[in-house]
């Protein structure tokens, strides 16, 4: 729960459902987690995947200090960084990731991975997440491939000069 | 009976350093051994597929380092099987840089005319040919049409690709399934295998010692196939000579880790890194302003919404490579593809900042994602100012690896000086006053933030130049103070080019081979200089031969 947390702050979606605690809701459409970030997360392949309970609590360690620094009453039925409003996990976040904080590579890891799921489905293959509708592929609008799988584009060119080349060029077309 | 295994000649990596140094070291006779860390991979391996294990993650190495990453090819071939392909030459001012140094770096024996013929063995070799407007994709006329209505030019890069075979796929960085890349899986090693050169993929050179005959051992483990942080076996190869090819990330590395064995180092080992100045800029295209202002549509009644279609780098801009302006003030803007995965993350939403929002997560960059059909991405290759440094080297190979496979942590430090970090806020003002004009676009430079700058082209990191303070080769490539080890890749290059640099590592690795191959003769290696190209033609060969002589020592 406090993975999934942290991936809709990278990148945030709609509820699953009106009870759901971990995405915030925060922007329309399906963000990080139903795109199957803490799958992608728990992929032996990423080199993190036992690394995640550790990360949560540190997070949620993060979290009652930050809670703690604001004020905040944070729900005890859920874990502190779940508890926090996705302004609040936001920033926070923003502090884990910037330039200098000593945990920064993991945190920035996580984001990488979350990121993923998202904009590629890292967990699965390609082709399988296009057919399956997967909600990153389809909200970065991924052309479907050919039958075979393989992509190919036959048309790609406006197909007309425009600009003028410089001057100091090969006839190769190498600068000079 | 010894159990030692000996070769003429050890190369380590199979991009274009290592290559063409195995293919004219075993045409001209020598017994030639190549190590490759990553694996080798065929065509039909070539996959479309963001899996994490597909060929896209299998073959190539993101290390992260201190303000600076690099991503390199890590597979048979190297960065050739896995780059974009672009061939330009560097243009003239590059050879008379100085830096924050104050006096000429590159070898007063190198200059762009001297350069000329080795260039014109690689262009012959691969080939590299130029592309006219109907081969440039929708992105590229994009950027030429965008460039032209801010008063600028705008070229057509020259390019190793087939594009009779090309397909637009845009999966360059996976490897090119179609075969339309002109990789060294084609020319090169192919012709270094039929002379008799053995590559042995998954082999990773640790370092390297002496052998009591004035050679040199090279240690190396054995990397499994699937998880690149497993070891499955090691051993030695004894060579009397060694090629070392493996990347500005990684030859450094493995010479600063045989320092305790081979005796100091040239202080210049591990410093001087350059990241080619590079650095991206990520547009959202307004697609009704492109066809109001630019005049453009394509099928379906779309003005562009094409950054999927295409294949790289097509449409450089080059008003800026003017050897009149100042230095740190020079750079090219190349249209680029960067896939998804690696470096989306790094785009900036371009009106978060003002917002206070974040600017590369949170709500304002998922809306930014799903306009990413629309993004158009542009490519700045500036002069920076040799900063690099590398630490101590991790345990194995150069870099800590994280995950099965691809990312890894090095020891790079990177700390931008003014003088960079100028030359790129000209570079980002100028991409900016061409997109946003008459509201074509808005756009935003990658942040550095999160895994410092981005280098798909590495460096300098243990360069060729004249002066023994600051380079660590001479001009002929050999390292200083280790007579018999040479180095052939991009860390040779003494700066960043300005322009892609496949090209220039490559030529100028064409241009050690002579003096490498007298090396090997005084060594008692059977080996001559004068293969022809690849493919077994002559004409390069024949206008390089004057020149040989110049090339050797002595």
């Amino acid at each position: 729960m406090t993975l999934e947390a942290f991936a809709d702050t990278i990148v945030p979606g709609e509820r699953r459902s009106p009870d759901d605690r971990a995405v915030a809701g925060a922007a329309e459409g399906p963000g990080a987690v139903a795109a199957g970030a803490v799958e992608l997360l728990r992929t032996p392949a990423t080199g993190i995947h036992t690394d995640l309970p550790v990360l949560a609590d540190m997070l949620n360690e993060h979290a009652r200090a930050y809670a703690d620094q604001h004020g905040l009453t944070l729900d005890p039925g859920v874990p502190a960084f779940v508890a926090l409003a996705f302004e609040d996990r936001t920033a926070l976040v923003r502090s884990l990731v910037a330039p200098g904080h000593p945990e920064k590579d993991a945190w920035v890891l996580l984001a990488l991975f979350s990121n993923m799921a998202f904009d590629t489905a890292a967990h699965m293959h390609t082709r399988d997440a296009l057919a399956e509708g997967h909600p990153g592929l389809l909200a970065m609008g991924l052309m479907e491939p050919s039958p075979d799988g393989l992509w190919r584009f036959p048309a790609y060119s406006y197909g007309r000069r425009l600009a003028d080349v410089h001057p100091d060029t090969t006839p190769s077309g190498s600068p000079r | 009976m010894s159990s030692v295994e000996r070769t003429d000649v050890l190369v380590v990596g199979s991009g274009f350093g290592g290559a063409i140094a195995a293919y004219h070291l075993a045409a001209g006779g020598a017994r030639v051994v190549v190590l490759e860390r990553g694996p080798w991979l065929e065509s039909r391996e070539f996959e479309h597929d963001f899996k994490l294990g597909s060929s896209y993650t299998r073959i190539f190495d993101f290390v992260v380092g201190d303000g600076m990453s690099v991503l390199g090819g890590n597979c048979v071939g190297g960065g050739s099987v896995v780059y974009f392909a672009a061939m330009p030459r560097a243009p003239r001012f590059v050879f008379d840089r100085q830096g924050s140094i104050g006096r000429r770096i590159w070898p007063k024996g190198i200059s762009r005319d001297t350069l000329e013929p080795w260039y014109d063995r690689v262009a012959e070799a691969l080939p590299v040919t130029g592309q006219d407007w109907n081969e440039v994709t929708y992105a590229g006329g994009l950027w030429a049409a965008a460039c032209a209505h801010a008063g600028l030019t705008a070229n057509p890069v020259p390019v190793a690709v087939d594009n009779d075979k090309c397909t637009n796929c845009n999966w360059m960085m996976a490897g090119c399934r179609f075969d339309a890349k002109r990789s060294l899986l084609f020319n090169y090693l192919p012709a270094a295998l039929a002379h008799g050169a053995e590559i042995r993929p998954l082999h990773e050179v640790q370092r390297l010692t002496r052998t009591d005959d004035g050679g040199y051992r090279v240690h190396y483990n054995v990397i499994d196939d699937e998880d690149y942080r497993i070891h499955t076996a090691s051993g030695t190869i004894d060579a009397k000579i060694v090629v070392l090819a493996a990347g500005a990330g990684a030859t450094p590395v493995i010479l600063q880790r045989s320092e305790a064995d081979l005796g100091k180092m040239p202080h210049a080992v591990g410093r001087y890194f350059s990241g080619n100045g590079e650095r991206l800029n990520t547009a959202v295209i307004d697609e009704d302003r492109v066809r109001e202002v630019l005049g453009l549509s394509r099928e379906g009644g779309l003005a562009y919404a094409a950054n999927q279609i295409g294949r790289g780098p097509v449409v450089a801009n080059w008003d800026r490579l003017d050897g009149d302006l100042p230095e740190f003030s020079r750079f090219s803007l190349e249209q680029l593809y960067f896939p998804p995965g690696l470096g989306t993350i790094l785009a900036q939403a371009p009106d978060a900042e003002d917002a206070g929002a974040p600017t590369w997560f949170g709500v304002r960059k998922k809306e930014m994602l799903r306009r990413w059909q629309s993004w158009l991405t542009i490519f700045i290759m500036s002069e920076d100012d040799n900063e690099g440094v590398f630490g101590p080297p991790p345990a194995t190979g150069n870099a800590m690896r994280i995950s099965q496979q691809m990312l890894g942590r090095g020891n790079l430090r990177y700390s931008p000086t003014l003088n960079t970090a100028r030359g790129w806020a000209e570079a980002d003002a100028a991409v900016r006053e061409i997109l946003e004009r008459d509201g074509l676009a808005k756009v935003r430079p990658w942040t550095n933030d999160l895994v410092g700058a981005y280098t798909v082209h590495p460096l300098a990191s243990c360069r060729i130049g004249d002066d023994p303070a600051t380079s660590a080769l001479d001009d002929r490539h050999e390292l200083r103070g280790h007579p018999g080890i040479f180095v052939t890749d991009g860390s040779a290059v003494p700066t960043g080019l300005t322009v892609n640099p496949a090209m220039t590592i490559a030529a100028l690795a064409e241009r050690a081979m002579p003096a490498i191959v007298r090396a090997a003769q005084e060594r008692g290696i059977p080996v001559r200089y004068g293969a022809p190209a690849p493919d077994g033609a002559t004409s390069a060969r024949r206008a390089v031969e004057p020149l040989v002589p110049g090339m050797i020592r002595g």
